[in-house]
């Protein structure tokens, strides 16, 4: 069996441990909320980073590449990016999914396909793609105080009649 | 050596990061920036006479706190208690049965488990039973209680400026507690020390002294309409004339300063005034504005009782001064749960005011009959049932529209249906978001009572991500780019939540889609709406 192949049979029990590894960074009372209530309205959270986990195994699975990775891992980081985590925080659970394939799948044995180098690879790719999604979300987060503070302050100006705006057909036109 | 050096699986192993797993009373505040907005400047919390007016930063050990600031938070507590029954049975009925824990849109969003309504609630639970039950001064930490420490206020300062007392949590209690008044009351003990943020200090301030929350006096305000005014004939053809403090006018008409001062919410305040235009037109109905009651918004609401009514009071003296009828209030959110619940044992009955009745249909505003003050979307709805609106869906064709309840006029005052049913009529695209996400069980914009500052942008953010969650589900299912929503504060703080998580979704109040579909009496043939977008079919 392949990589890909024995990714694709263990999905279910990978993703399981995935999941429970991800929602234990938070306290254990909102990890079990994040973990039992399945309303993906009363529980955005929990199962935004379930799907979003779900389709990067499936993105390791197929080796779609750092595009496709970037784009699952926007949800979930775009979450993450605006909690009490610091950046490795935020970003951790990437790294633990290499212990746990090395728990789930048949190892490193010559004779089972599996090539851990390579999933390895894929996996430090997939940091590599988190630390820009993350750093794009708080990116965005500086834009919107920055550009909230600028409106008020031209705003203000603006309202104190220190500020006329140019029409093109005045003067110097 | 590089045999005792450990193995990378090994040391991967052992990386630990789930949290302590101590219990809430163990776990210490960690004031993090991002998530609380800054202290009061010492002039607003002057102005309005408030205790301990100093400069503090809430980050530093010292906050300046009054040498007997136990004894004053203990006799506080003891005063509101004494005073206010709920409080009292709200502190001792609740079975901490969990119906609430998961129903705050900050407890999901931060997923931080003292944003729990029913542990912010026990921050101030603990200091109850230790000083104020037998039980709890026997049993102690056994029995849930706690005496009040530093840090313990520092908690409370913390978490209840976490809150943005939507009462999302109540309307789950199966003993009906009002988690937004034990917010209210802690607020207030708080005040007492001098312990608010200037997001809430100096709008309450500005609104004393100069009649709204920006501190605008009356000739800027008057500029401000005015050029909206031309706007709307660039937009429209018609010159609209806006009546401003006229004595003896029909009605006096109130919104938040938002509306005049802010994007999207100008656009709505342009939409008031090409109605109250139409209406004068075709019907001589009189609406006057007051620059003296310039603000339909209280955040006296989130200081304390005796703020909130000195502000509210001033609405119903202008309504006196100009002998009007009754007021009619705009797209606002607290104002309306100030007017609901409180106005009449503060400041009412308003009985110098007639019973609101549309002069134009002549139906009763039953509901409004002691606070005499009429919510403008019922107003339209009104006039729409009746037929007395000339309007054109079609040239909101491009906006595929979407509803938030605001959670005051929903959950504060129950107008439900009255928006949608406005929005049904001057638009053809409407779809509702999950049900579990709307009407009385809304979720909060994340940044009401007060917390709609720039500086805890993270709180906001994650707060508003149950709201904009469902959004976006409306957006990718339905292809919804409008949110509507009819409250000001909305208006400020969702365009932000949508940029950071809809980016292709716009806000808008509900009376710019009203004007964009009204046909004004000789208007020439629009080829914009409000903003100067292209009307469908007008794109070149």
């Amino acid at each position: 069996m392949s990589s890909a192949q024995s990714l694709a049979a263990k999905k279910q029990e990978i993703l399981k441990s995935w999941f429970q590894t991800t929602v234990d960074s938070y306290p254990a009372e909102t990890a079990r909320f994040l973990k039992n209530q399945k309303d993906p309205f009363a529980n955005p959270v929990g199962q935004t980073t379930y799907q979003s986990l779900d389709a990067l195994v499936d993105a390791l699975t197929t080796d779609a590449g750092p595009e496709v990775m970037a784009k699952a891992l926007d949800p979930i980081l775009r979450i993450r990016a605006v909690q009490s985590f610091t950046p490795s925080k935020a970003t951790s659970f990437v790294f633990s999914l290499k212990q746990i394939l090395r728990r789930h799948l048949p190892g490193i044995d010559p004779g089972s396909g599996v090539d851990m180098n390579d999933l390895d690879r894929q996996i430090d790719e997939m940091a590599m793609a988190a630390f820009d999604v993350y750093v794009a979300c708080r990116e965005k987060i500086f834009e919107l105080k920055a550009n909230e503070s600028r409106n008020q302050f031209f705003g203000s100006l603006k309202r104190a009649g220190l500020m006329v705006e140019t029409e093109a057909d005045g003067p110097g036109f | 050596m590089a045999d005792e050096l450990i193995k990378p699986d090994e040391l991967l192993s052992q990386i630990d990061h789930r949290p302590s797993g101590a219990g809430w009373m163990d776990t210490p505040v960690d004031i993090r920036k991002g998530m609380y907005c800054y202290a009061s400047n010492p002039k607003s919390v002057e102005t309005l006479g408030l205790p301990n007016a100093r400069p503090w930063n809430p980050l530093e050990d010292d906050w300046k706190l009054p040498e007997n600031w136990q004894q004053i938070v203990h006799d506080g507590f003891r005063e509101r208690l004494d005073k206010f029954r709920s409080f009292k049975v709200f502190m001792d009925i609740c079975v901490r049965c969990g119906a609430c824990a998961d129903k705050c849109h900050f407890f999901i969003g931060t997923g931080d488990p003292k944003n729990m309504p029913v542990l912010r609630a026990e921050l101030l639970r603990s200091v109850y039973r230790n000083d104020f039950t037998t039980a709890g001064k026997i049993l102690g930490r056994l029995g849930g209680a706690r005496p009040m420490t530093l840090d313990v206020l520092k908690e409370w300062w913390y978490y209840l400026f976490q809150c943005t007392e939507c009462r999302r949590c109540s309307v789950f209690c199966p003993y009906g507690i009002d988690t937004a008044e034990i917010t209210i009351m802690g607020r207030e003990i708080l005040n007492l020390l001098g312990l608010n943020i200037d997001w809430i200090a100096t709008p309450v301030a500005n609104c004393y002294r100069t009649g709204n929350h920006l501190g605008i006096q009356p000739h800027a305000f008057k500029d401000m309409l005015d050029f909206f005014v031309d706007d709307i004939e660039e937009v429209t053809g018609v010159r609209v004339q806006p009546a401003y403090m006229e004595k003896g006018a029909d009605i006096l008409f109130i919104t938040p300063s938002g509306d005049v001062f802010a994007d999207p919410g100008t656009y709505t305040c342009m939409g008031y005034m090409l109605l109250f235009h139409y209406l004068k037109e075709k019907y001589g109905l009189k609406i006057t504005w007051s620059t003296y009651a310039s603000e339909g918004g209280n955040f006296g609401f989130f200081t304390s009782h005796e703020t909130m009514k000195r502000l509210n009071s001033k609405m119903y003296a202008e309504a006196r001064r100009l002998g009007v009828k009754w007021i009619l209030g705009g797209e606002c959110g607290h104002m309306w749960r100030v007017i609901s619940q409180y106005m009449d044992t503060m400041n009412g009955p308003a009985d110098f005011l007639e019973e609101p009745v549309n002069p134009i249909t002549g139906t009763k505003f039953e509901n409004a009959k002691s606070t005499k003050m009429v919510h403008i979307a019922e107003f339209t709805a009104d006039l729409i049932k009746h037929g007395k609106l000339d309007l054109d869906p079609s040239r909101n064709d491009n906006k595929i529209i979407t509803f938030h309840d605001s959670c005051n006029p929903s959950r504060g005052m129950g107008m439900l249906d009255e928006p949608r049913y406005v929005i049904q009529n001057v638009a053809n695209h409407f779809y509702e978001m999950p049900a579990n996400t709307i009407r009385e069980q809304t979720f909060c914009c994340g940044s009401g009572a007060g917390l709609n500052a720039g500086e805890n942008m993270e709180l906001r953010m994650a707060g508003g991500f149950p709201r904009a969650n469902a959004v976006k589900y409306v957006h990718e299912t339905f292809g919804v780019n409008m949110l509507a929503c009819v409250c000001a504060i909305d208006r400020a703080a969702l365009p932000a939540s949508m940029g950071y998580w809809v980016p292709e979704v716009e806000v808008t109040g509900l009376h710019e889609l009203v004007a964009n579909a009204l046909i004004m009496p000789g208007e020439k043939e629009r080829e914009t709406d409000l903003r100067g977008e292209p009307l469908p079919g007008m794109e070149e």
